[in-house]
């Protein structure tokens, strides 16, 4: 059997895409620093990374979905249904606790994957079918529930809206909670059964089902996770941004999408890591946050993310496609 | 005797590790049906990839009216007139009759270089008239029989000006009338010059429609003749006629109690009341040719499909798995056919795809706990099949068939089976592999696991097995000792050729 061909230490670097996206971030770094030094300053980075928490939460979800061969364009409208709820909860309750509130969106969010998840799953609709469906579903909810209406900053309370402000050990709540999500889907999808089933359904149902993987569980669980992560990022988004707007997180999807497409998730399932998929989220708030910088409008900032997505689209593409050229080629002889 | 259309001399295939196709000749003549006659894996589809440019051979030449031809796609080897009908129908369901018909090939208007429809469906009419068929060219293809489509696919055949149309197996979708109108469309083309390369594994057909026959065993040209000069036993002695030149392990069967009981299996539309019993450290070989549904019958005993009547006794205990997953737990591996498709997950590592079927034993409340140990495992029994990569962390991919097979191996005897059902686990792979897989076979029996084995490889089952199950087209017809028949008796069964008593008891 033809061992591999060594390869130089830079070749290896490049196939992994985690490492590609440290060398890209580092690269794009170096003139945003120059022209202004205090891009790099401990509060700039503090604030990036606090708005990049939230789309974090949500690309984790979108990434186990995508992983198992789906996709969830749903997630915008959850956390405008939850964050609708949340808001709408403190204005008439101002008595309970933020973390109560979490636990709320989470909890409507579960509810919400578990419809998508039970029609992909045992509706046997694709997920880009049901989600299209959903998205709109969820968003008329919103709209229904809201009467039309929005919640403003001074309808409610102090304690629910500085709550992803509020520090520990100098760290954002907002930031903390980021962090939890991001280690405990980490173990997910590296040590647990689920999180290995997950892989095996991406990568080839007929296999996992011969080893006797229970594949509607899987879609069904995959499809719960980001309702529920949406459900969180709903409360924590009407907090942050002291508002709950019926129209708040659309088009959401789609960078949760080009987070994962960022860090080289495979758009057909089976392969992936979290920690792709958070460098991919970094890497387009850097890039987002650099636009002024580089005196380029915030109104090309759309413009740039979609090319962003197109670059990372055809190298995914690219990769792939010369891995299999190299197999047709051992096969054709 | 006319000239040949086709002639091809010292044609060569080499895949990695295996030659698919050894020196073979093939020379074909216009007007004249030629039967390509070989046992699975003789080199037939090999031959037929190349001629439709699928497949690019390693050497040798290939001479069309007396010019030297090398494809390189498909489409060249179309336009040269080679047209393949493939075995599943290469058509689009939603178009219509016509649309299929002209697809790649339109016909423009010369002035308005429109599409001219109505110019195509007079020809497709006048085609379908020419082949007395009673199809609208307005029809969708999806609304059409299965015979119906090969119809269609022919008349494509015949409006791309066809010199040589190879027929793959086209009978095995066919109601017996169906076949009769084939024939006589197969007649009219042979009238009308073409040259037909027909491929089947039924002699009854064979005989009612082929001029002259060439025989393929094992990747090699073994001889031709003329049908009407030859009889069945010849032409059955060169598919099969070789000595058992490969030596297998010994093998002495100790068998033990009786573990599994079935009665009257069937499943509709695929195989009917097989009935059987197996013992822990016995070999049973399943035979039968492609289509006889050997690969449903273990898959229905494993839980992967749903029997529609009988009964299994595991143990003397009715057992009727409703997934893997149950007849895992009740101590049977199935190591499936297709490699690719159902043994691996191509994109995981090596180590993942070994341990997925033990993640159970390894985890703790759905947490891998035990990652030091998941190492261990797929070491020892990686290294027990002594798998050659670069480390258990490369993707399954990267490695070559031959040893994407001991991975899915090393995957199921960690599972600790009671019963191991091996289906063509040696389809493809390098003769040093094979051997491997052969000793892997006789150690687990010796330790007591009963094993079903099937091939399509005549040796291989008559030199593993302690007693053969024929199967002909979903029906058993004959449970032999591997010990007491021939090579002879059991291919007359699986084309059954001999009583059906059984298939109809």
């Amino acid at each position: 059997m033809p061992e591999r061909a060594p390869s130089s230490l830079l070749k290896k670097a490049l196939e992994r895409r985690e490492l590609t996206l440290m060398l890209l971030l580092m690269v794009l770094l170096v003139p945003i620093t120059i022209r202004s030094p205090q891009f790099l300053s401990g509060e700039n980075i503090n604030r990036i990374l606090n708005d990049m928490a939230i789309l974090s939460i949500v690309a984790i979800g979108e990434f186990l979905v995508i992983l198992s061969n789906g996709i969830d364009l749903s997630v915008g409208s959850i956390i405008a249904f939850t964050g609708m709820a949340c808001g709408m909860i403190n204005e008439s309750y101002a008595s309970v606790p933020p973390f109560v509130l979490l636990l709320v969106g989470m909890g409507i969010g579960l509810l919400m994957g578990l419809f998508n998840g039970v029609l992909v799953a045992y509706g046997k609709i694709p997920p880009i079918i049901t989600t299209l469906g959903t998205v709109n579903i969820y968003r008329g909810l919103t709209f229904v529930l809201s009467k039309g209406t929005w919640v403003t900053a001074h309808e409610m309370s102090p304690s629910y809206i500085g709550f992803p402000r509020t520090t520990f050990l100098g760290i954002s709540y907002l930031l903390w909670i980021a962090f939890v999500v991001i280690a405990v889907f980490y173990y997910f999808s590296r040590f647990t059964r689920t999180g290995r089933e997950v892989y095996a359904i991406g990568g080839n149902p007929t296999a996992a089902k011969f080893v006797g993987v229970n594949e509607n569980r899987v879609r069904v669980v995959v499809f719960l996770i980001s309702g529920t992560l949406c459900g969180l990022a709903g409360a924590l988004w009407t907090a942050r941004y002291a508002s709950a707007v019926n129209e708040m997180a659309t088009g959401f999807e789609m960078q949760a999408v080009a987070a994962c497409v960022l860090g080289g998730v495979n758009f057909s399932g089976g392969a992936g890591g979290i920690i792709g998929v958070v460098l991919g989220t970094l890497f387009l708030g850097v890039v987002t946050n650099a636009l002024p910088v580089v005196y380029l409008s915030v109104f090309w900032q759309t413009f740039v993310q979609g090319l962003i997505i197109l670059v990372a689209l055809a190298l995914n593409t690219l990769s792939d496609q010369r891995k299999s050229a190299k197999l047709l080629a051992q096969r054709r002889g | 005797m006319p000239d040949a259309l086709l002639e091809v001399t010292n044609l060569t295939k080499i895949f990695p590790g295996i030659r698919a196709l050894d020196n073979v000749k093939l020379t074909l003549r216009s007007g004249e049906v030629h039967a390509l006659i070989g046992e699975n894996g003789a080199g037939k589809s090999t031959l037929v990839k190349i001629l439709t440019g699928v497949y690019i051979p390693t050497h040798g030449s290939i001479v069309l009216e007396g010019k030297e031809i090398s494809f390189k796609n498909a489409i060249e080897a179309q336009q040269a007139g080679i047209v393949a009908i493939h075995q599943e129908a290469s058509m689009f369901p939603e178009l219509s009759v016509t649309e299929n018909i002209f697809m790649g090939h339109h016909l423009r208007n010369p002035k308005t270089k429109k599409l001219d429809w109505k110019a195509m469906t007079e020809q497709t009419k006048a085609l379908l008239g020419r082949m007395q068929l009673d199809i609208d060219p307005d029809t969708l293809v999806k609304n059409l029989s299965v015979a119906k489509r090969h119809m269609v696919e022919i008349t494509k055949a015949l409006s791309l000006d066809a010199k040589l149309v190879i027929m793959d197996e086209p009978t095995s979708a066919l109601t017996g009338r169906e076949v009769e109108d084939l024939f006589r469309i197969v007649r009219s083309l042979k009238e009308s010059g073409k040259a037909i390369l027909f491929i089947s594994h039924k002699f009854d057909e064979i005989f009612t429609i082929c001029d002259y026959f060439t025989v393929y065993r094992d990747g090699q040209y073994i001889g031709e003749g003329k049908v009407a000069e030859s009889t069945e036993d010849q032409i059955i002695n060169m598919m099969i006629g070789r000595s058992i030149d490969q030596l297998y392990p010994e093998h002495t069967p100790a068998l033990g109690k009786e573990i599994l009981k079935i009665e009257k299996l069937s499943q509709l539309g695929a195989f009917k009341h097989i009935s059987f019993t197996l013992h822990e450290g016995e070999i049973l070989g399943l035979f039968g040719l492609v289509g006889a549904g050997r690969s449903e019958v273990v898959r229905t005993i494993f839980g992967i499909d749903k029997a529609s009547e009988g009964t299994m006794y595991l143990e003397g205990k009715a057992f009727m798995p409703k997934g893997a997953k149950e007849s895992m737990r009740k101590g049977i591996a199935l190591v499936p056919e297709d490699r690719q498709k159902q043994g691996l997950v191509l994109k995981m590592s090596l180590t993942h795809n070994i341990s997925l079927p033990v993640l159970k034993l390894l985890s703790f409340k759905g947490i891998i706990t035990r990652s030091k140990e998941e190492r261990a495992y797929v070491l020892e029994h990686g290294n027990q099949m002594e798998i050659k990569s670069a480390g258990y962390h490369v993707d399954a991919e990267t490695l070559s068939g031959g040893n994407q097979q001991k991975v899915v191996l090393a995957k199921w005897i960690g599972t600790k089976p009671k019963i191991l059902i091996l289906d063509e686990p040696t389809k493809g792979i390098d003769v040093a592999t094979k051997a491997a897989v052969h000793q892997f076979i006789c150690d687990m029996a010796a330790k007591g696991v009963a094993v079903i084995l099937i091939s399509s490889e005549l040796p291989e089952v008559m030199g593993m097995s302690d007693r053969i199950l024929v199967m002909h087209e979903g029906y058993q017809t004959a449970m032999l000792d591997a010990r007491k028949c021939t090579a002879d008796t059991v291919m007359r069964y699986a084309i059954a050729t001999v009583s059906q008593e059984a298939a109809h008891a």
